[in-house]
């Protein structure tokens, strides 16, 4: 029988030789992961509650990632609470803020093509870049796999995303996925799997292909698919894991989609989502240039080794404009070491760039870097609602890392190309 | 089940409902802040069996089940929305809100007095006298709400075996 992807992954957790969009299946869970936020503190009272552990402690991994570094004694106790419980748990899985969740995972080998993961987190569909489906619940539900080693789902259609052609010069995934938010909008993946496809994401590296899954989140679906092929092996062999241990699936070109939608890369240029959505993006072109007061690299969106590389292409040589400020969160511990090593950050900490600890900080408003009555910022981010980055009247337009380097340099919305130009002459 | 509604637009999400500057505290204080940045009313004023009426994809954004608790705790008894994020959905049955899918927007202004009835799926306007469909509640999910959520649910039927 003809499946997806998704089915595919699914029927492999369900023990099923098959399954159908629609059909409700449990499934066992490969991987657990959970944060500091949304885990020990909210799972481990409804575990006591029912007097058990974790199902199989080395099924679970544990980031601390929302409240790091610790700024005051309440996410000092979280961050305590965390590591006691993953010791009480006997959890070997355990990353005290070495970078966010969704970046840490795949970095530190944890995911392999194939597997069922469940993430306590809404950004979980980044692991479905490494042909996983990875979706996010609350935690009750994650109490629930916690406590069974399984979860129930009801087996999604698939929307297929087509993408064709190259890349133009200072584009990104971060562009390809707010054309998406504005041409499909926040519920066009109406929680159903989104699989990307084309030769563009066959042309991505794996970091550019996260930035794809993780804001299929933005698109309203449980997961965001990409079947595995020899640059995810690769990857995961850096990571120190064998990817033969995982199954890539493809789906079948025949199976049963909802719809295919097409794209065409070659004539995409920068994208900016103007404040309250991701979904209000448009052109570069068509953006207001407005004054910015704060611009934001980070977040499991736009704060990988790539994506530091995007801004300092711009920024090298460059200053950040007076009256702006450049906020540089790399998404990992080990993003920063890599930085550091090839030199990027150098050419970003030059420019102005102001270095901060690896974790969702500004992003969701938990940490340092958060905006005051009235400021704008431009983020490399996910989401910019209302008051997320900050006070209510704050506001936030969301860019590729190209953009908020170009919107650093010129302290207002910017366009990147022009910069990228001048590089080469 | 009646109560007074209070009426959204599309896509309030999560960071409306819970704002990530108070997540890392008491839920009750949380609560204080709920839709702050988009109402400053709703917060203080809710009463007990309160109903939030929304448009389209409401809690969409984080899978922060606090979005959900917190109106449990201001003591609003439904959600009526045309469609939910999916994560959000099973966080509000979960933690014991009931989510009731239907587009009632043009039927029901804020202050109107709803009456809901979850297992038939009519939710009735009883300041105007308007009858407007929404999706039946399938029973377990009842259930579950009628408990205060999953584990209070699964609690009580481990109770009765033992």
């Amino acid at each position: 029988m003809s499946m997806t992807l998704a089915e595919k992954i699914i029927a492999k957790a369900a023990g099923q030789e098959s399954v159908r969009a629609g059909e409700i299946v449990t499934c066992n869970v490969d991987l657990a992961m959970i944060h500091d936020s949304g885990g020990p503190r909210r799972v481990k009272p409804v575990l006591e509650r029912l007097g058990v552990k974790v199902w199989d402690a080395k099924k679970v991994v544990v980031i601390s990632d929302h409240f790091v570094p610790a700024v005051d004694q309440q996410s000092a106790a979280i961050l305590k609470l965390t590591r006691d419980w993953v010791k009480d748990q006997e959890i070997e899985g355990f990353y005290d803020q070495q970078g966010i969740c969704h970046v840490v995972l795949p970095e530190r080998g944890h995911l392999k093509p194939g597997m069922f993961v469940v993430g306590g987190d809404s950004h979980s569909p980044t692991g479905g870049a490494f042909g996983c489906y990875m979706f996010g619940v609350g935690a009750t539900d994650m109490a629930g796999v916690l406590v069974t080693g399984e979860t129930w789902i009801r087996v999604p259609e698939t929307i297929r995303i087509d993408w064709s052609g190259t890349l133009p010069r200072g584009s990104s995934a971060k562009d390809m996925m707010l054309k998406l938010c504005a041409t499909l909008g926040m519920d066009g993946g109406d929680y159903q799997a989104v699989e990307y496809t084309g030769s563009t994401i066959a042309g991505l590296s794996m970091t550019e292909r996260m930035t794809m899954s993780n804001m299929a989140a933005e698109l309203g679906a449980q997961a965001g698919l990409i079947a595995a092929d020899g640059t995810t092996a690769d990857y995961i062999r850096v990571a120190g894991a064998n990817p033969d241990e995982g199954t890539a699936f493809a789906g079948d070109e025949d199976a049963a989609y909802r719809m295919v939608h097409k794209f065409d890369a070659s004539a995409l240029g920068p994208q900016i989502a103007a404040p309250d959505s991701p979904a209000n993006s448009g052109p570069v072109e068509d953006a207001d240039d407005a004054p910015v007061d704060q611009c934001y690299i980070g977040a499991c969106t736009g704060a990988k080794l790539e994506d530091l590389h995007m801004a300092a292409e711009v920024l090298g040589g460059r200053k950040v404009a007076s009256g702006t400020r450049l906020l540089l969160a790399p998404a990992s511990t080990r993003v920063t070491a890599a930085a550091a090593a090839d030199g990027t950050l150098a050419k970003l900490t030059e420019a102005g760039a102001i270095l901060m600890p690896s974790g969702c900080g500004a992003c969701a408003g938990y940490g340092a870097g958060v905006l005051a009555e009235g400021e704008t910022c431009m983020a490399s981010t996910a989401r910019n609602f209302k008051g997320r980055m900050g006070a209510r009247s704050s506001k936030v337009y969301l860019g590729s890392p190209y953009t908020v380097a170009a919107t650093a340099v010129l302290g207002r919305v910017a366009d990147p190309r022009p910069f990228l130009a001048e590089n080469k002459s | 089940m009646s109560g007074k509604a209070w009426k959204y637009g599309d896509n309030v999400d999560t960071d409306l409902l819970a704002p990530g500057a108070y997540m890392k505290g008491p839920v009750e204080e949380l609560a204080k802040h709920c839709l702050e940045a988009i109402d400053l009313e709703f917060a203080p004023n809710v009463q007990p069996g309160d109903v939030i009426v929304a448009g389209r994809n409401f809690g969409i954004g984080s899978s922060r089940e606090q979005a959900a608790e917190v109106l449990v705790l201001l003591g609003v008894k439904a959600v009526i929305a045309k469609s939910f994020g999916g994560i959000f959905y099973r966080n509000a049955f979960n933690l014991g809100l009931l989510a009731l899918v239907a587009d009632a927007g043009a039927d029901i202004q804020a202050g109107h007095e709803l009456d809901l009835d979850p297992a038939s799926g009519t939710i009735t306007n009883t300041t105007t006298g308007a009858q407007i469909a929404a999706e039946p509640v399938p029973e377990h999910l009842r259930r579950i709400v009628a408990a205060g959520g999953l584990v209070p649910y699964l609690e009580q039927k481990l109770e009765k075996h033992s």
